[in-house]
C-alpha cells in the first residue's frame, strides 16, 4: 500500500485547526443546558419537554430575565441513547460551560450522566422516572417526575380500598416497564397484595393474547400493566377482546390522550395514577395547583397542541432551577445546588415540591391522582 | 523504516494537539472518543479490509469486554486490570468457538450470521437483568488505576487512549507485513488460490477473527472504566454498523484509513450540531457524497489527491523522466 505521509500531516492539521477555533462567549447570561430525546423512540417525552423549556425561557427573557440576566438555553438531541447523553452532557459541562443542567428524558440517559454531574459538581435536574435516580441520594442530582415506585404505591392503595388482594402483573421489557415491574414486586407485600402471575411483552409486540390467556387462567382479581408506547394500548384491547372482566390498571406511562385514542372503547373503566395536569379543569378551585396547571396547559396548548404530563416535568425542573438561581443571587454552582435542595412549597405541574437533603424529589403520594377513563376522557376517582 | 514513519507522524500529532490546544473540549473529550473508535475500526479492518470477512457484530465483542469488566469490578470487587484480562479471556473463548462455523459462510450468509450474533448478545445484555442491570445498565464502575496512578480526568484518558491507539497501530502494521499478514491478503484475493499456495485458510481466518475480537474486548473494558456507566444501547447493532461505516469510509485495507474513518464519523456529528434539526440530514448527505465521489475511501482519495497536487506543483509533468528521483521516496 502506498501513502503519502505528508498528506496525513497536512489533512489532520487542516481539520484540527478549523475545528479548534472555538468561540468563547463571555456574555453575562444564565446558561441552562439540556439534553433530551427529541427524536427516536422516546420523542413523546423529549419533544414536549424541549418545547416547554423554549417557550418559558423565551417568556422569562421577554419579561427581563432573572436578576436582570438573560437566560440562554443550550440543547442537544440524544435520540434516547445513553451514549449520546454522556457525550452531550460532557459537551454542556466542558465546552458550553452551562450553569445548570435540566434534562435527560429517559432513566437510562439520566443514569449515565449522574457520574459526570457528581464529578464535575454541576446541579442536574433530571426529567426521568426511575426511583434509582434519587435513591440513593446523589449530592448534585435532583428530579421532578414522580417515581415508578410512587405509581405502584398509588395503584396498590386503590386496589386495597377495593378489596383486591391478588393481582396479575404484565409489563413491557423496556427500561420503564422493567423498573416498574421491579418496584411493583417489591412493594406489593407491604399492601398485602400477592402477585399471582408475572408476564412480560416486547416493545414491538403486536399481540399479547398469549400472556393474557395465561392470566385469565389464574385467580387474579385485577391486572396491572407497566409500560409505555403502544404496548399498554394493545394490552387494553386484548383484555376486552378476551372478555376478561377484571379491573385493569395502567401506569402513569400512558398518561396522554394518545393512549385513549389508540385503545378506543377498550380504555373505558381503566384506572391509572397520573399527575393532576390531565384533569386540571376538574380540580377543586381551592386546590393550590389548579392555577399553575391551567396556566401551563393553556399556554402549551395555544402553541403546540394537546398537553402531556412530560412537558410539565420540564416546566417544574426549569422553574425550580431558575428560582434557586434567583434566591442564590449568583450562578455559583454550590450555592445554586444548596438552594435547589431548599426548594419548599414550590407549586409545579407534578405537585407541591418540598425537597430536602434526603429527598431530592420532594413529592408525596398525594401528588398523584387516581384517574379513571370515562367516555373517552379522564375523571378523578373520588 | 517505512512502517515506522506513519506511526511517528501519528505520535507527533497525538502529542502536539494537547500542547497546542490545552484543555480543549475537542481534544480531551472528542479526541479520546476518536482514539477509542479508531482502535475498534482498526480491529474490524483487520477482518474486513485485510481478510475480506465482513462482520456486522463487532459491537458485541466490545460489549462483552465492557460488561465483563463492569460486572467483575462492581459485583465481585475484582481488580480492574485483572477484570480486563478476564474479559479478554471470555471474549477470546467465545470468538474462538463461534469462529469456525461462522467463517465457513461467505458473503451475505456471513453478514447474516455475524448480524445474528450481535443481536443475540445485545438481547442477552437487556434481558439478563440480574447480571447486566437490564436496560438501566450498570453504574458505579470504579476508575482504572495503573501503578498507583488513578486515571480519572479527561486528559488522563486522552493519554491512555492515544497510547493504546499507537500500540495497536504498531501491532497491526507489523502483523500486516508479516507472513500471516500476507496470508490474510492472499485470502482476501482468492480463498482457493490461497489454499493452493498452502495457506491453512480456516486457521488464518479463525486467528484474525479472535485477534480482532480481543482488541475490541480490551477497549470495551477501557470504555466501561472511562464512562463509569454502561448500558446495552452502547453495544447495539447500530454501533456495529457505525464501525463498518468507519472502515468503509476511511478506506478498506488501510490502517490509517480506519483512523480517518473514526475521525470523520466521531468529529462530524460534533461539528454538525450547529445545524440543529437538520443535523442528521446533513450528516447523511455528507456520507453519501463521500461514498459517491470517493468510493475507494476517504483516506485513499485524499492521499491520491494530495500527492497529485504535490507532484503537479513541484514537478510539472515532463515528457522525459527528470532527475527528481529523490523526491519520490514516498511512492
Amino acid at each position: 500500500m502506498r501513502f503519502n505521509k505528508k498528506s496525513v500531516t497536512a489533512i489532520t492539521a487542516a481539520v484540527g485547526i478549523s475545528v479548534l477555533s472555538s468561540v468563547a462567549v463571555a456574555a453575562d447570561t444564565i446558561k441552562v443546558g439540556t439534553f433530551l430525546a427529541v427524536t427516536g423512540g422516546a420523542s413523546f417525552l423529549g419533544d414536549p419537554e424541549l418545547k416547554t423549556l423554549q417557550m418559558y425561557i423565551e417568556s422569562i427573557n421577554a419579561s427581563g430575565g432573572i436578576d436582570g440576566k438573560k437566560v440562554e438555553l443550550i440543547h442537544y438531541d440524544t435520540a434516547g441513547k445513553a451514549k449520546e447523553a454522556v457525550k452531550f452532557a460532557k459537551r454542556l459541562i466542558k465546552k458550553d460551560r452551562v450553569d445548570v443542567i435540566v434534562g435527560g428524558s429517559t432513566s437510562g440517559s439520566t443514569m449515565s450522566v449522574i457520574p459526570l454531574a457528581e464529578k464535575n459538581k454541576i446541579p442536574f435536574i433530571s426529567l426521568a422516572g426511575s426511583v434509582k435516580i434519587i435513591n440513593p441520594v446523589n449530592k448534585w442530582v435532583f428530579k421532578t417526575p414522580h417515581t415508578d415506585r410512587m405509581a405502584a404505591a398509588k395503584v396498590f392503595e386503590d386496589m386495597k380500598r377495593r378489596g383486591i388482594s391478588k393481582i396479575a402483573l404484565i409489563s413491557g421489557n423496556g427500561g420503564f416497564g422493567k423498573s416498574g415491574r421491579g418496584q411493583s414486586l417489591a412493594l406489593a407485600p407491604e399492601y398485602g397484595i400477592s402477585v399471582v402471575s408475572d408476564e412480560s411483552y416486547g416493545a414491538k409486540d403486536t399481540d399479547m393474547t398469549t400472556q393474557l390467556t395465561k392470566i385469565r387462567n389464574t385467580d387474579a382479581e385485577a391486572i396491572l400493566n407497566f409500560g409505555f408506547g403502544s404496548g399498554p394500548a394493545i394490552v387494553t384491547k386484548n383484555v376486552r377482546q378476551l372478555g376478561i372482566e377484571l379491573p385493569l390498571y395502567q401506569s402513569h406511562g400512558v398518561a396522554s390522550k394518545k393512549y385513549i385514542e389508540l385503545a378506543g372503547d377498550a380504555a373505558e373503566g381503566v384506572r391509572l395514577p397520573a399527575a393532576a395536569l390531565l384533569v386540571a379543569s376538574s380540580l377543586n378551585d381551592n386546590d393550590p395547583q389548579k392555577q399553575v396547571l391551567l396556566d401551563y396547559k393553556n399556554r402549551f396548548e395555544a402553541k403546540h397542541g394537546a398537553v402531556s404530563t412530560f412537558g410539565g416535568h420540564a416546566y417544574d425542573g426549569l422553574l425550580i432551577a431558575l428560582e434557586a438561581i434567583d434566591r442564590a443571587n449568583s450562578t455559583n454552582k454550590a450555592k445554586v445546588r444548596d438552594e435547589i435542595e431548599k426548594t419548599t412549597n414550590f407549586i409545579g405541574t407534578g405537585g407541591v415540591f418540598n425537597m430536602s437533603a434526603s429527598d431530592h424529589l420532594g413529592l408525596g403520594l398525594d401528588a398523584f391522582k387516581m384517574l379513571e377513563i370515562k367516555n373517552g376522557n379522564w375523571t378523578i376517582v373520588k | 523504516m517505512k512502517r515506522i514513519k506513519g506511526l511517528i507522524i501519528l505520535a507527533i500529532i497525538l502529542i502536539a494537539l494537547p500542547i497546542l490546544f490545552p484543555n480543549n473540549y475537542f481534544i480531551t473529550v472528542v479526541g479520546t472518543a476518536v482514539a477509542l473508535h479508531a482502535v475498534l475500526a482498526i480491529s474490524l479492518n483487520l477482518l474486513m479490509g485485510y481478510a475480506g470477512q465482513i462482520s456486522l457484530g463487532h459491537a458485541a465483542f466490545f460489549g462483552i469486554g465492557a460488561y465483563s469488566s463492569a460486572i467483575l469490578t462492581t459485583q465481585h470487587q475484582w481488580n480492574p486490570l485483572l477484570s480486563i484480562g478476564a474479559g479478554m479471556l471470555i471474549t477470546g473463548i467465545i470468538a474462538f468457538v463461534i469462529a469456525r462455523p461462522i467463517l465457513k459462510l461467505k458473503g451475505h450468509y456471513l453478514a447474516m450470521a455475524t448480524l445474528g450474533f450481535g443481536i443475540i448478545v445485545s438481547i442477552i445484555l437487556v434481558q439478563a437483568g440480574n447480571f447486566t442491570g437490564g436496560p438501566d445498565g450498570l453504574s458505579d464502575i470504579p476508575p482504572l488505576a495503573l501503578f498507583g496512578w488513578t486515571i480519572s480526568s479527561d486528559f488522563h484518558w486522552y493519554v491512555v487512549m492515544s497510547t493504546v491507539l499507537l500500540l495497536i497501530v504498531w501491532l497491526v502494521n507489523n502483523l500486516i507485513d508479516s507472513r500471516s499478514g500476507r496470508a490474510l491478503r492472499a485470502l482476501h484475493g482468492s480463498e482457493v488460490a490461497a489454499e493452493m499456495m498452502g495457506i491453512n485458510t480456516t486457521s488464518v481466518k479463525t486467528n484474525v477473527f479472535v485477534l480482532s475480537a480481543l482488541i475490541a474486548s480490551f477497549v470495551g473494558s477501557l470504555f466501561a472504566h472511562q464512562q463509569a456507566f454502561i448500558s446495552p444501547d452502547s453495544f447495539s447493532f447500530f454501533f456495529s454498523i457505525e464501525l463498518v461505516t468507519m472502515v468503509v469510509l476511511g478506506g478498506l485495507a488501510s490502517t490509517y484509513g480506519a483512523i480517518f474513518g473514526a475521525l470523520v464519523l466521531t468529529f462530524l456529528p460534533e461539528l454538525l450540531v450547529v445545524f440543529e434539526d437538520y443535523e442528521v440530514m446533513v450528516f447523511g448527505g455528507i456520507l453519501m457524497l463521500m461514498m459517491i465521489f470517493m468510493p475507494q475511501g476517504l483516506f485513499v482519495a485524499l492521499e491520491n489527491l494530495i500527492s497529485r497536487l504535490y507532484r503537479n506543483y513541484f514537478n510539472p509533468p515532463l515528457p522525459v523522466p527528470a532527475s527528481d528521483g529523490e523526491n519520490h521516496d514516498v511512492a
